[in-house]
């Protein structure tokens, strides 16, 4: 079973994509904010993140650069999930390292479209 | 969103009319277990004419006074079901299978019964990426509506979010409000016409054709004629490609599986080649 680090300060829209994934078939851990996150990733080695762009303490690209600097088996992969929609958004997360970009509002075939085109699906 | 209101469930005089119309204009023939999704289609067309049921529906068809209502019946009836990559492997085999044909002159590719256009765009897109010659791509469906969204290439944030992974949708796609629309060099790339596979000839000879999950949904007499228009447009060493679950084996005697390509279907009187026999 892969395992799915969803990031996002909001409790609904974790338990939102919580209950996508678990129909997944995904383990889920939860983190509100970047720092918490790296955390996880340490704690849990998740497979993929799906981050929030805006969160307090560490924002998404905080989070995706501090990542760069983490010592973990394995990189997850990173796919934003996010409510900046803009191309310049998006454009400036994969320079940065993403490895997809989910534009909410999302629904379940969405998410699983994307988690399958970055192979954990 | 305007939330639909709820409607009575069509009767079966009704559905009877509506599934005749579907079958008279298309060969799509509504089955018993898919009975339910005529309910669900028409919601949408029954709120925009602000008709209160299905059997209203029908008097305003055979009223005969609305020349457009049995097209736009028709439209709410077809499934347009399709998305970027679907089955992304398939996809890529036919590319590749076109490249490996070899051939000199441009390819002529046609996708049949392509919905709103994602399937001919995905094409295109892995055709102008590797770099070849580009071929002609026909995309084709019998739905009017379906080909006038095809045509401007215009996708929700939904639909572009389906099958198409973000680096592509950041080199071939515009932000347009809230769609996103192809950019000029990959529209450019798809000729769209309106088609009718149950009765129109085929639009040309093509080195692929694409008809993928269209063929369940017709008769079997609809189905068998289908396919043997499919295989009079394939040039003589064409391909064909069907939807999972679909297979011209005991449906046509001029196609077969393919010696060359697994998955794809041939003309039977395709030559055999010395590395197919090699096998």
């Amino acid at each position: 079973m892969k395992t799915c680090l969803i990031v996002d300060d909001s409790k609904v829209i974790r338990k939102v994509a919580r209950h996508i994934l678990e129909t997944l078939n995904f383990a889920v851990v939860e983190a509100a904010d970047g720092r918490e996150a790296l955390t996880q990733c340490h704690a849990h080695h998740p497979d993929v993140v799906l981050l929030d762009w805006n969160m307090p303490v560490m924002s998404g690209m905080e989070f995706l650069r501090a990542l760069g600097d983490e010592t973990l088996p394995k990189r997850p992969k990173v796919v934003f999930c996010t409510t900046e929609n803009g191309m310049a958004h998006i454009r400036a997360a994969i320079e940065a390292g993403a490895d997809e970009y989910v534009m909410k509002p999302f629904d379940r075939e969405t998410l699983e479209s994307k988690l399958q085109i970055v192979g954990v699906a | 969103m305007t939330a639909l209101a709820r409607v009575q469930p069509p009767s079966a005089g009704a559905t009877m009319v509506l599934s005749a119309l579907l079958e008279a204009r298309t060969g799509q023939q509504l089955a018993a277990s898919r009975s339910w999704r005529l309910e669900t289609a028409i919601a949408p067309l029954l709120s925009e004419l602000a008709l209160p049921h299905a059997d209203a529906l029908v008097a305003r068809l055979l009223d005969g006074h609305d020349h457009r209502i049995g097209d736009r019946i028709v439209d709410a009836l077809l499934n347009h079901e399709t998305s970027f990559f679907r089955d992304a492997g398939v996809i890529e085999s036919a590319v590749e299978a076109v490249r490996a044909q070899g051939a000199t002159a441009r390819p002529r590719v046609w996708c049949a019964a392509c919905a709103t256009g994602q399937e001919p765009l995905s094409l295109a897109m892995l055709f102008a990426e590797d770099g070849g010659v580009m071929p002609d791509i026909l995309a084709t469906d019998v739905s009017a509506s379906a080909m006038a969204r095809a045509r401007a290439g215009s996708y929700s944030q939904f639909e572009i979010q389906r099958g198409l992974p973000i680096r592509r949708m950041m080199r071939w796609f515009e932000a347009d409000g809230s769609n996103w629309v192809a950019n000029k060099t990959l529209l450019a790339s798809v000729t769209y016409r309106r088609h009718n596979l149950a009765v129109d000839a085929g639009p040309g000879r093509f080195d692929l054709i694409l008809c993928r999950n269209v063929l369940f949904y017709l008769t079997p007499p609809v189905r068998q004629a289908v396919l043997e228009r499919l295989a009079q447009a394939l040039k003589p060493a064409g391909l064909l490609l069907l939807g999972a679950g679909e297979t011209v084996i005991g449906q046509s005697e001029q196609l077969r599986p393919s010696t060359t390509h697994r998955g794809f279907y041939e003309r039977v009187d395709t030559e055999v080649t010395p590395h197919a026999q090699r096998g």
